[in-house]
């Protein structure tokens, strides 16, 4: 992959158990104000090993564009019209349950249809996974390269189910690291 | 603007199963990663800026003082962020944690029976300027126990997270100290598969870094994965959004 004008990559390390002192803030899973724009939503999940059991030390990263499709990023040529008040970006810890929560908007469909992107780090992985939460109440899940290019039955993994729940709409996106559920992890 | 290069260079990277590391075995995926063409999502990422810093996060020595300064070997930690090009990657986030002298973390779970300290908490950030470059000081943390197998001690090692220009060029990785006696029997370190890529994450004493009577000087330089497949950025665009 590498060429002779190039430098060699860095090769990642676990991110360990005692993250939470460094990485976690209060406030860093609900990337919306009153302002935002967009349906606020609860994306909820846990996340379990191979034997079933929750995960108590992993961190979920999210990325995501805003309400409209746009990347608060400069290399989305749309991205000066992007909500200035939504960066796109979030973190949780799960907790002793495996659990995880965020406080975000459903990103608009442009080029891709709906998804969230995440970044998935514990102990026990010594480098990050990749995934992507789909909805499924997006009917263009059904015509979306990503997930029609997976081996049959692995689609479901990459979708959130919409739960009415007391205190608002509410995804919910388990992560199966192993077993008949196994969760599909990208390669990018 | 699909492209399917592979950010990740599996010779340098660590696979996620890795048996002696006993933690993989029920965590790494059973399947293989699906190969996925880039697109907005993964071509943009979290933008960071000198507003999300406050005055003493590169200074753990200072960052956490309640009535003295914390015990141990002060150090200052520099470094330049590149990317695979070697250009630097400036405006990159670098969260960093650690144990403290003795080998003690801040954390619930830590239960290793060394002391404390009150005027440390192991946890500090730093922006990479224009030339890519950080520098933090710190206090050279201590060995520690774990469990994964028996008589088991983590080498010394400050943990590092880093943002750089986007979705793909997220890294976490650990930095060690040369002549480390425990690195040979570390399963974290020993799973980087290629000895050179391992070798790149033992940080560099520097007699030039070292400053007289205060701190010794320590160099440990990061390549981020991912520019060999994203396009050349504008130079001279130094926008924070």
């Amino acid at each position: 992959m590498n060429t002779e004008d190039s430098s060699l990559q860095t090769a990642s390390q676990t991110v360990g158990p005692f993250f939470h002192n460094a990485l976690i803030r209060d406030g860093d899973n609900i990337l919306v104000n009153l302002q935002t724009r967009g349906e606020q939503l609860w994306l909820r999940g846990c996340v379990f090993d191979g034997e079933g059991q929750a995960i108590p030390d992993a961190m979920l990263e999210i990325w995501q564009a805003d309400a409209a499709g746009i990347f608060n990023h400069e290399s989305d040529p749309q991205h000066a019209q992007a909500d200035p008040n939504f960066t796109g970006f979030g973190r949780s810890a799960t907790d002793a349950n495996g659990a995880y929560w965020f406080r975000t908007i459903k990103p608009g469909a442009r080029e891709t249809t709906s998804h969230i992107n995440v970044h998935l780090f514990m102990r026990g992985l010594l480098i990050h996974l990749v995934t992507r939460i789909y909805f499924d109440d997006q009917t263009e899940n059904s015509s979306d390269p990503v997930l029609n290019a997976l081996e049959p039955g692995r689609q479901k993994s990459l979708i959130s189910t919409r739960e009415a729940a007391p205190d608002g709409t509410t995804y919910r996106f388990d992560i199966h690291m192993q077993g008949e559920l196994e969760t599909v992890f990208f390669d990018v | 603007m699909s492209k399917t290069i592979q950010t990740l260079d599996w010779r340098i990277q660590p696979a996620h199963l890795h048996p002696p590391y006993t933690s993989s075995i029920k965590r790494a995926p059973n399947h293989a990663l699906v190969p996925l063409a880039h697109t907005l999502s993964e071509l943009t990422g979290p933008v960071y800026g000198h507003s999300s810093l406050q005055e003493l996060d590169n200074d753990l020595t200072r960052n956490a003082i309640k009535n003295g300064e914390p015990l141990g070997e002060r150090m200052v930690v520099t470094g330049r962020v590149l990317d695979e090009y070697g250009r630097p990657v400036r405006n990159a986030l670098l969260e960093v944690w650690q144990a403290n002298a003795a080998g003690r973390y801040i954390h619930l779970r830590d239960q290793h029976p060394a002391p404390l300290d009150p005027n440390f908490n192991g946890a500090g950030r730093v922006l990479t300027d224009n030339d890519g470059a950080y520098s933090f000081t710190t206090i050279k943390p201590g060995a520690y126990p774990w469990r994964n197998h028996h008589n088991a001690w983590r080498p010394a090692h400050i943990h590092f997270s880093v943002f750089g220009r986007n979705f793909l060029e997220r890294m976490v990785t650990q930095m060690f100290f040369p002549g480390d006696p425990l690195l040979p029997f570390d399963p974290i370190y020993n799973g980087i598969p290629d000895a050179a890529a391992r070798a790149r994450l033992i940080s560099h004493f520097d007699l030039e870094l070292t400053k007289p009577e205060w701190a010794l000087g320590y160099r440990f330089d990061i390549v981020l994965a991912g520019s060999l497949c994203t396009p050349f950025e504008r130079d001279g665009d130094d926008d924070e959004h």
